[in-house]
């Protein structure tokens, strides 16, 4: 077969530059952000103060601007129409007034708040899109055949946009503590996400895996980022080692599939396997072996999670928050699209492995996460059962298994990101005391903190009305009505065995005993804010989940071919 | 059978989900009070949980006698459209007294024993418990249910974890872990039981109760496999043999009001989740493992009432004995008769009654005290006369002595069962004996006989206290003499249950035995499932020879 006949001549790709927008947003203005500082290394004494407040007024102005280019409309247009432009423009200025007010009032720094804003404006592109092209011109191809744009790829883009935000409003007051401020963190973080979305909405093994080794490297800069811990250093290295070696086998796996299906596209691969009957399967299967692989070790599935503990435990705390939000679920997003999408007519062939995979991933998940010491170990044990429950939902191969697996990635990001929020503050000056000693009586210190972190742990516990209970409904629901009943009841099981991990920390918050020389413990401003939203966000799905669910339902993925009106669905 | 009335008994207040919301609100305007003024979370807290008492009460009244059989005051909101969940609470003469039993002993709970430290998260997580109680009697879609059905753990966790005595955090972990390892298999029940019957039936996916009931859509073996994720479910929370393990550390353990409210309400979960979801949605399967119940009941009653009488701890004695009393009820509730299921409901307010308040009696020992050890106490009747009588009515009352409470409901349960499943009653009946002896051994132990050193001093009953203890009397008194107006306001739906068994067996009918005051044992027959009587003419016969019988015991007092 000649392979030059089935790839297109080389020419233009048609572009559609508001698809593109959230990246050009996230990895432009990195680029941008770092060009910038590097020319402006410190700021005069007599406006450093009022910078941040003013980029953070600007940014609304770019949230409007990014969302207007995006879509047909600004954002809240309707008061345009409703009452008048002045109206509008009033209420634009009064939001910048408070913006700018909140940024000075949480002592934001530059970098944090231009980070913030960046992500926010990106958010404000997706919200745009989706409302206004995807629901009128359904899924579409915004780069050739390379980058999609559907419902799924709008949500994780949102989704991590939104946990860029939250990341760098806990990274600003991080970062200053351990006096280790500087913008190379920002900058990283959003070249990572840019990696993130790109990876989502990938159409092209190539693509992807150049996204995913974006989003890893700069991830492993930054878990090597706190410069004067021994353990930052050891988990930066551990990731790198093993990160590389994850992706030699996720180019092999797309190396075989090349070598099965004649391209590496996944519209052509999925055409391909619709279409053909292989006699010789040999290399598909080793393809998918592979690239199972190489996916099953950036989600952190035994057995390619060994270096999840030691990363997560090492790495300065807010980028295990992130980590475990964006990498975690850029990574679920690209292994549905490879899977679910365009190996969908092999499900009987990959889904045994899957239910494999998923079945140690919660065993280890549940059952080594009990005998640690450790509350950042342990959550990065946990981070196992919650990969290993997102497999459950992949395992299932349909739409309820995707909305499922969409609507846990939203839940989990956001209780990750609030525990790792509480982690950081009661972690202290050099992220030491994260012992599960450390946190006894944090009741009586600060009770707040404690009921946060609490509501957070339940609702990773599967807690009802919790967005966490909702997620585990959706993914068993999606499990059982695939008719995977064994997994379903295994992973419940193990549900409940890491309940009893959460249930030790929560213990030891309110019956530990204080150390009374232990050192005050300081909650920024803009630690407590990302800690409220994702309280809300982790209460409020959960009390009333219908919003997001249409959502995560209408987030399908969906292969467009060039060309033709063909939808190519899950 | 059971069918939604919404147009024509709803009322335009949403009284039922105020019975639900109504604590939970009043926990949340606890946590805004100002942490200074201590004295307020307790009166605030009693406050709500009279509010919702009165709407409990407002229902009992407003209550439709003769529409027993219908689920009344529904409220119905769509709450997750996709997958056909919605918000819908409703009451019937099954659920109607446990809500009643609710609304009367958290007010009571929440008097009778003050916090003996953080008195704000204390009487919040009290009323969280209220609000997950009260959801599960009322919740008609199974995702609700499970819902509440979970939620109660949490404030029980830190009632027992934060509150308790002794092994607490050992206590509160077992009880969460236990009780949330068995529904987590439910949850996979009730979604298989969503998905499977809209797969058979080409409808789209619901979770509302009555709809699922009446579609009957499973397999046979579908069915049986999910009953017995629900009865896992129910049977660790009601504790049945051998998953009980975790009562009695969690009452030891626990503060006093968490364990009236443990015993009183939460037990009935399990064993009103057997009869609503259970048996409701699944008749074949109960049917089926109707033996296995019984079984598992009838071990609970003797291995109970003999583990009781070893105690030291009088908390952990009255602890066992309510595993024995619950094997009562599951007896009943497994008959599947009439006798046997209104037993078994009575039984469940008897139970939270008397078991309740013997749990206050043994806190407010504890309180005068400082221990609940059977051998250091003794001769309290001299210093604490009041007291002592109390506690023995109490006592009988829980013993099953005729005309008082527990008589009723554990006679018609044993009725019920020696109807269906003759050996295991009797040895069943064993128990009531040997309930006798725990009991009346323990309150010797602890009443007559000399009183020395701290004992002569013990304080006796106050005037709070006593006013406390009269309605849970006045219940013992009235249940125990007059309890028609009970009994009739559960019959119908009762009847109503047995008759959709009936209807979606094929091969069941009701068991029964002909039953006069002055019956002797040859004339009963009907045993197991092969009774000779059909059940059309059996109905009336029977309801009206067990309320005979029990005319007759008040007679003979």
């Amino acid at each position: 077969m000649m392979v030059a006949q089935l790839l297109p001549a080389v020419e233009r790709p048609e572009l559609i530059w508001e698809g593109l927008l959230p990246v050009l947003l996230l990895g432009g203005g990195a680029l941008l952000l770092v060009l910038f500082r590097s020319l402006v290394r410190a700021l005069p004494e007599s406006v450093a103060g009022q910078v941040a407040p003013a980029m953070g007024a600007l940014s609304v102005l770019g949230m409007v601007l990014a969302g207007g280019f995006s879509g047909t409309d600004i954002p809240l247009g309707s008061v345009v129409d409703d009452l008048g432009w002045v109206t509008y423009l009033i209420g634009l200025l009064v939001v910048m007034a408070v913006v700018a007010w909140g940024v000075a009032r949480l002592g934001l720094g530059l970098d944090a708040t231009l980070t913030a804003g960046l992500a926010l404006a990106a958010f404000s592109a997706v919200w745009r899109l989706w409302n206004d092209r995807l629901e009128i011109d359904g899924p579409m191809n915004i780069v050739g055949d390379q980058l999609g744009l559907d419902g799924f790829s709008l949500v994780f883009t949102g989704l991590i946009a939104l946990a860029v935000v939250l990341v760098a409003l806990l990274l600003d007051g991080y970062l200053r503590r351990e006096g280790i401020d500087g913008v190379e963190m920002y900058v990283l973080m959003l070249l990572s996400a840019t990696g993130g979305v790109v990876m989502a909405s990938a159409n092209d093994l190539i693509v992807l895996f150049l996204a995913l080794e974006t989003l890893s490297i700069a991830v492993y800069v930054m878990a090597a980022m706190h410069l004067r811990r021994g353990e930052s250093q050891e988990a930066g290295l551990k990731y790198f080692l093993l990160g590389a070696f994850a992706s030699a086998f996720l180019l092999y796996g797309i190396a075989l599939t090349y070598g099965a299906t004649g391209s590496t596209n996944l519209i052509a691969i999925r055409g391909f396997l619709d279409s053909t009957t292989l006699v010789d399967n040999g290399l598909l299967m080793g393809g998918f072996a592979m690239l199972l692989v190489g996916f099953g070790f950036k989600v952190g599935a035994a057995p390619f999670h060994a270096w999840t503990p030691d990363v997560y435990q090492g790495a300065p705390t807010p980028v295990t928050a992130f980590m475990a939000s964006v990498v975690k679920a850029a990574a679920f997003a690209a292994l549905i699209r490879v899977f679910v999408v365009t190996f969908g007519a092999y499900g009987s062939d990959w889904q045994p492995a899957v239910a494999v995979l998923a079945l140690l991933t919660l065993l280890v998940g549940s059952l080594l996460a009990i005998v640690q010491r450790d509350a950042k170990r342990m959550l990065a044990f946990s981070s196992l059962g919650h990969a290993g429950f997102m497999l459950v939902g992949v395992q299932a191969a349909s739409d309820e298994g995707v909305a499922a697996v969409v609507f846990y990635a939203v839940a989990y990001s956001m209780m990750a990101i609030g525990s790792f929020a509480v982690l950081t503050v009661v972690s202290g000056v050099g992220d030491r005391r994260t012992g599960l000693d450390d946190l006894d009586g944090l009741a009586q210190r600060r009770p707040a903190l404690a009921l946060a972190f609490t509501i957070f742990l339940l609702a990773q516990a599967g807690v009802p009305l919790t967005a966490g209970f909702v997620a585990k409904f959706e993914v068993i629901g999606a499990s059982v009505s695939a008719g995977s009943y064994w997994l379903a009841i295994a992973a419940m099981v193990t549900a409940v065995i890491s309940a009893f991990l959460y249930l030790r920390i929560v213990l030891s918050m309110y019956l530990g005993q204080a150390d009374e020389d232990a050192d005050e413990i300081r909650v920024p401003g803009a630690v407590a804010l990302v800690i409220g939203v994702a309280l809300v966000v982790t209460v409020g799905f959960g009390l009333v989940p219908g919003e997001l669910d249409t959502i995560t339902r209408e987030a399908v993925p969906r292969l467009v071919s060039l060309g033709s009106a063909v939808t190519l669905g899950s | 059978m059971p069918t939604l009335l919404a147009a024509s008994t709803s009322v335009a207040f949403p009284v039922l989900t105020a019975l639900v919301v109504t604590p939970a609100l009043g926990a949340l305007l606890l946590l805004l009070l100002p942490a200074n003024r201590p004295e307020y979370f307790k009166q605030v807290s009693f406050l709500i949980a009279v509010v919702t008492a009165a709407m409990t009460a407002w229902v009992m009244v407003e209550f439709d006698t003769a529409g027993a059989a219908d689920f009344q005051f529904v409220d119905s909101v769509s709450w997750l459209d996709n997958l056909g969940i919605s918000w819908t609470l409703g009451i019937d003469g099954i659920s109607l007294w446990l809500v009643v039993l609710t609304g009367a002993l958290f007010p009571i709970a929440i008097l009778a024993i003050d916090a003996e430290h953080s008195p704000k998260a204390y009487y919040a997580w009290l009323l969280v418990l209220e609000t997950g109680c009260m959801g599960v009697f009322l919740a008609l879609d199974l995702f609700a249910f499970f819902v509440f059905f979970e939620i109660v753990l949490i404030p029980m966790y830190f009632l027992i974890g934060q509150w308790g005595h002794g092994a607490r955090a050992y206590a509160a972990t077992k009880f969460f872990i236990y009780t949330m390892f068995g529904s987590a298999l439910m949850l996979v029940g009730i979604l298989a039981t969503a998905f499977l019957t809209a797969a058979e039936t080409g409808d789209p996916v619901t979770f509302d109760l009555v709809t699922l009931a009446n579609t009957q859509a499973l397999s046979t073996t579908a069915a049986r496999w999910i009953f017995l994720s629900f009865a896992l479910a129910f049977a660790v929370k009601v504790p049945l043999f051998p998953v009980h393990t975790w009562l009695p550390d969690a009452h030891t353990n626990a503060p006093t009001a968490g364990s009236v409210i443990l015993a009183g309400v939460m037990l009935k979960l399990g064993t009103y989740g057997f009869l609503r979801f259970g048996i409701y949605l699944f008749p074949e399967a109960a049917v089926y493992f109707a033996p296995m119940l019984v079984a598992l009941g009838t071990i609970g009653i003797i291995y109970g009432a003999i583990a009781a009488t070893m105690q030291r701890d009088l908390k952990r004695l009255v602890a066992y004995s309510s595993v024995a009393h619950l094997g009562f009820i599951v007896i009943g509730t497994f008959a599947l008769n009439t006798e046997g299921l209104e037993g078994g409901l009575l039984q469940m307010v008897n139970h939270g009654v008397s078991t309740g308040a013997l749990f206050l009696l043994v806190g407010w020992i504890y309180e005068r005290r400082h221990t609940r050890e059977i051998s250091e106490l003794g001769g309290l009747q001299k210093p604490a006369p009041i007291f002592a009588a109390v506690f023995m009515v109490v006592m009988l009352s829980s013993i099953g002595v005729p005309g008082l409470n527990g008589f009723v409901g554990e006679f018609l349960a044993l009725i019920g069962s020696f109807a269906a499943y003759r050996w295991w009653a009797i040895v069943a009946a064993t128990g009531v004996v040997i309930a006798a002896l725990y009991l009346l051994w323990a309150y010797q132990r602890v009443f007559h006989g000399p009183a020395e050193g701290d004992n002569a001093e013990m304080a006796d009953l106050t005037w709070r206290e006593g006013a406390i203890m009269l309605p849970f009397l006045a219940a013992i008194f009235f249940m125990g003499l007059y309890p028609k107006p009970v009994i009739e306001r559960m019959e119908p739906a009762v009847d109503a249950l047995i008759a959709h068994v009936e209807r979606h067996v094929d091969d069941f009918s009701e068991p029964t035995a002909e039953i006069a005051p002055a019956v002797e044992l040859d004339d009963l027959h009907g045993e197991g499932s092969d009774a000779e009587h059909g059940e059309d003419t059996s109905h009336d016969e029977d309801t009206s020879h067990s309320e005979d019988a029990i005319h007759s015991e008040e007679g003979a007092q």
